[in-house]
């Protein structure tokens, strides 16, 4: 079982490049820790759709801003607090805030 | 909190006479006992959100203007696991504030982010530390930094160094460049089986009502009450363990994609396994022989709905823990999953009771 290919449900679903501002520079490639993405005939293509965690990694740092994905965090415990605070799912993760979690 | 480095005044006195980056602690290369110590207390929750270092400039072996600057959270276990790696290079390591979160959390929070990169290079000075415009950050933290803002901000280069620390070494010999196993996450079983004790601390809370409830079910507090309470604790606190260890140990092998698709299929196979091989034993046992019947039978199912959904909601939990999960994929969970794992809880607490009234009716 190779771990580095685990799939999750509705993977993926945001991701979309804009050929037309795409520069095929590669640092998406570069930044993204899925190999999601591939350089073919000059343009980043998405390849492996189904292992996006949606992380923004690429749309964050894609200089021609060619990259568009809805970012968020894929955890069951952010989602539920969100839900229960009435709030955007959010981890409440550590920091100065005190809570505890990554 | 201030860095030791930032206090202006005798920066400023001592620009003409000191180098750049003198005042820069060094640090060394090889952990000792109590880095071991505080990391493996680290990972059981024991001072976790206090485990950091100060934010700052750091040397390792005798860096100058020429040697390369690797960016690192000032959580102390992301900090040791990246020094670790440098024995016998002589580098700077820019530790960003993260409030003590690893560089990937951080980064999707925006702590390990561009604002906090840029502030961080011009209170430590680093553009006087050294000749050259290249930073090195893990991948990781990609999420939180946008290359080209920090570029355009500070005219500082980053180079995308690899997920993992441990490849440092290779990647600095390689000219700073990136194999494709450099550059992808893993989530092997190792990975994972450093994440259980915090799956199993925090979920060791509800331990106590769960026992409570198993000795409550079984009563009347009779010579069989032994026989029962440990049958239901075998089927109702294991839970604990399969949820929290068994679950993330057994992930990959798990059918389905969703998580509480794989934690029903472990749980089931749990509370059935644990429901039939603890009423074997009670038939076997002679001595049980007369706790048998339909109440017992109606308290194990009870344990078992009861069981089951904490276990789906300790796997759909380990989403928070995984590297591979989305936010679209893990609302949609949230939304099918948790009405019947509440559904599923409160058939449970309605069966012990009914199996508890039951149980005292015919014994009285």
């Amino acid at each position: 079982m190779n771990s580095s290919t685990l799939a999750y449900l509705q993977n993926g679903q945001s991701l979309a490049i804009d050929p037309e501002r795409c520069t095929a520079c590669a640092v998406c490639l570069e930044v993204c820790p899925h190999n999601v993405l591939a350089i073919e005939a000059r343009q980043a293509v998405i390849k492996r759709r189904e292992l996006c965690m949606e992380c923004g990694a690429c749309q964050n740092n894609c200089p021609a801003k060619a990259i568009s994905v809805k970012t968020g965090v894929g955890c069951v415990a952010a989602i539920v607090n969100g839900l229960l605070k009435g709030t955007a799912p959010s981890c409440d993760c550590g920091g100065d805030s005190g809570g505890k979690c990554c | 909190m201030t860095p030791s480095q930032t206090n202006p005044a005798p920066a400023a006195a001592e620009q003409s006479t000191v180098q750049p980056g003198a005042d820069a602690p060094r640090v060394a290369t090889r952990l000792c006992w109590s880095d071991h110590l505080g990391g493996w207390a680290a990972r059981w929750g024991i001072r976790r959100m206090d485990y950091r270092v100060e934010p700052g400039l750091y040397r390792v072996g005798q860096p100058g203007g020429e040697s390369p600057v690797l960016v690192t959270a000032n959580y102390k276990l992301t900090f040791d696991a990246v020094r670790r790696e440098l024995s016998g290079i002589d580098a700077w390591i820019l530790v960003l504030d993260t409030k003590g979160v690893n560089v990937w959390c951080a980064a999707g929070k925006g702590t390990f982010g561009t604002q906090e990169l840029i502030q961080r290079i011009a209170k430590t000075g680093l553009a006087k530390v050294v000749s050259h415009r290249r930073l090195i950050l893990p991948q990781l933290g990609a999420t939180g930094v946008a290359a080209p803002v920090v570029k355009a901000f500070c005219g500082f280069t980053v180079v995308w160094g690899p997920v993992l620390a441990s490849d440092i070494p290779a990647f600095l010999s390689a000219g700073q460049s990136k194999t494709v196993p450099m550059r992808t996450i893993r989530f092997d079983w190792h990975d994972r089986l450093v994440l259980t004790p915090m799956e199993l601390v925090q979920a060791a809370k509800w331990v106590p009502l769960g026992l409570a409830l198993v000795a409550g079910m079984a009563a009347p507090f009779d010579a069989a009450w032994p026989c029962r309470a440990s049958a239901f604790a075998l089927v109702l606190i294991g839970a604990w363990p399969v949820g929290g260890l068994a679950f993330p140990m057994l992930l990959p092998w798990l059918p389905g994609r969703a998580f509480g698709l794989k934690g029903l299929v472990l749980g089931l196979a749990w509370v059935v396994g644990a429901s039939l091989g603890s009423a074997a034993l009670l038939a076997g046992s002679a001595a049980a022989g007369a706790a048998l019947g339909l109440s017992m039978i109606g308290g194990l199912v009870a344990s078992s709905l009861i069981s089951l959904p904490v276990i789906v909601f300790l796997a759909m939990n380990f989403t928070g823990s995984s590297t591979f999960t989305n936010q679209t994929g893990a609302t949609t969970e949230v939304k099918r999953g948790i009405p019947l794992l509440i559904a599923s809880l409160g058939l449970g607490l309605l069966a012990g009771i009914v199996q508890l009234v039951l149980r005292l009716a015919s014994g009285a």
